[in-house]
């Protein structure tokens, strides 16, 4: 169960609208490696966790990029309010504009539309969460692309900064639930059974497990 | 941790009166006058806060906000089992 909380991750407020970089800044909402993916991911993949520690470590995450893509949005659309027309169709903004005006739509800078096969949920915990490990890594990649072009910008750049920063967190975090999961495994082969399946949850009620 | 009865019977109040106030805020939305439906929900938002403590206190903490009131020596708040697992305990 969720609340809403009103207020952001991290305060946004800019105040030059600038179109092309809405479009750059727009695939961290529903592209690739975007916070729309990361969310559903995390939180799709929490169900068959083998301890307690993974399952609460993906839904804690998967909360936060929820206030992730939140924050991308808003940048989007602070971006895009008060343009004048003359920006739209000399900034490459125009056919996002035809179709989509100046509302927030999840799509990659390119155009492709948010998709479900951008993330896996495996059903085995190992596999899951490798691919969490570079999801992380290809989202800060993005925001490095992104910080490139907006580092004059501080407006920008400090909410991009703030959001890269908790990529390499939440990669820590994940390599640490990895290691938890490999240590209560059989050290001479991880792979020998998919413990999201074969082995019934063991989730701890005493102490870290 | 066992789930016992009053253990259930707190978190299906908790169930109730939350809902309760997820409805009014939806209605407060649109009526977002009406004198009646504001002492409710005021109410409502007063009886959730005071059975999410009852709860933290008994069982451990259910939103993160109360889990800084218990002063334990163990992350409470990973203790807890998630909804989705079967019968809401430990296996």
């Amino acid at each position: 169960m969720w609340n809403y909380e009103k207020r952001l991750q991290y305060p946004i407020n800019i105040t030059q609208p600038n179109a092309k970089i809405a479009q750059y800044i727009m695939s961290q909402y529903g592209g690739p490696d975007g916070e729309i993916g990361a969310s559903l991911r995390y939180l799709s993949q929490r169900f068959i966790m083998p301890n307690r520690t993974t399952s609460a470590l993906l839904n804690d995450i998967g909360t936060e990029e929820l206030s992730h893509l939140e924050m991308v949005s808003t940048i989007v659309h602070q971006l895009t309010r008060d343009l004048s027309m003359e920006e739209i169709e000399k900034s490459g903004f125009g056919p996002y504009y035809i179709d989509h005006t100046v509302g927030v739509w999840p799509q990659a800078a390119g155009g492709v539309p948010f998709n479900a096969c951008e993330f896996q949920s495996k059903g085995d915990p190992i596999t899951d969460l490798f691919e969490d490990l570079a999801a992380e890594q290809k989202a800060r990649s993005t925001y490095d692309n992104i910080l490139r072009v907006v580092r004059d910008i501080p407006e920008i750049a400090d909410p991009i900064k703030f959001l890269r920063a908790r990529e390499v967190v939440h990669f820590q975090r994940f390599g640490e639930a990895l290691r938890s999961i490999q240590e209560e495994l059989d050290a001479k082969n991880f792979y020998a059974f998919t413990p999201g399946f074969d082995n019934p949850c063991t989730a701890s009620c005493n102490g870290n497990k | 941790m066992k789930t016992n009865c009053s253990q259930k019977q707190l978190l299906n109040r908790i169930d109730q009166v939350s809902f309760a106030v997820n409805d009014m805020i939806l209605y407060l939305d649109t009526h977002p006058c009406d004198e009646k439906a504001l002492t409710y929900c005021r109410e409502l938002v007063q009886e959730r806060k005071k059975l999410l403590k009852e709860y933290a206190d008994a069982y451990g903490p259910l939103i993160i906000d109360i889990t800084d009131q218990t002063e334990e020596s163990i992350w409470k708040w990973m203790e807890q089992p998630f909804p989705w697992e079967k019968e809401g305990v430990c296996r």
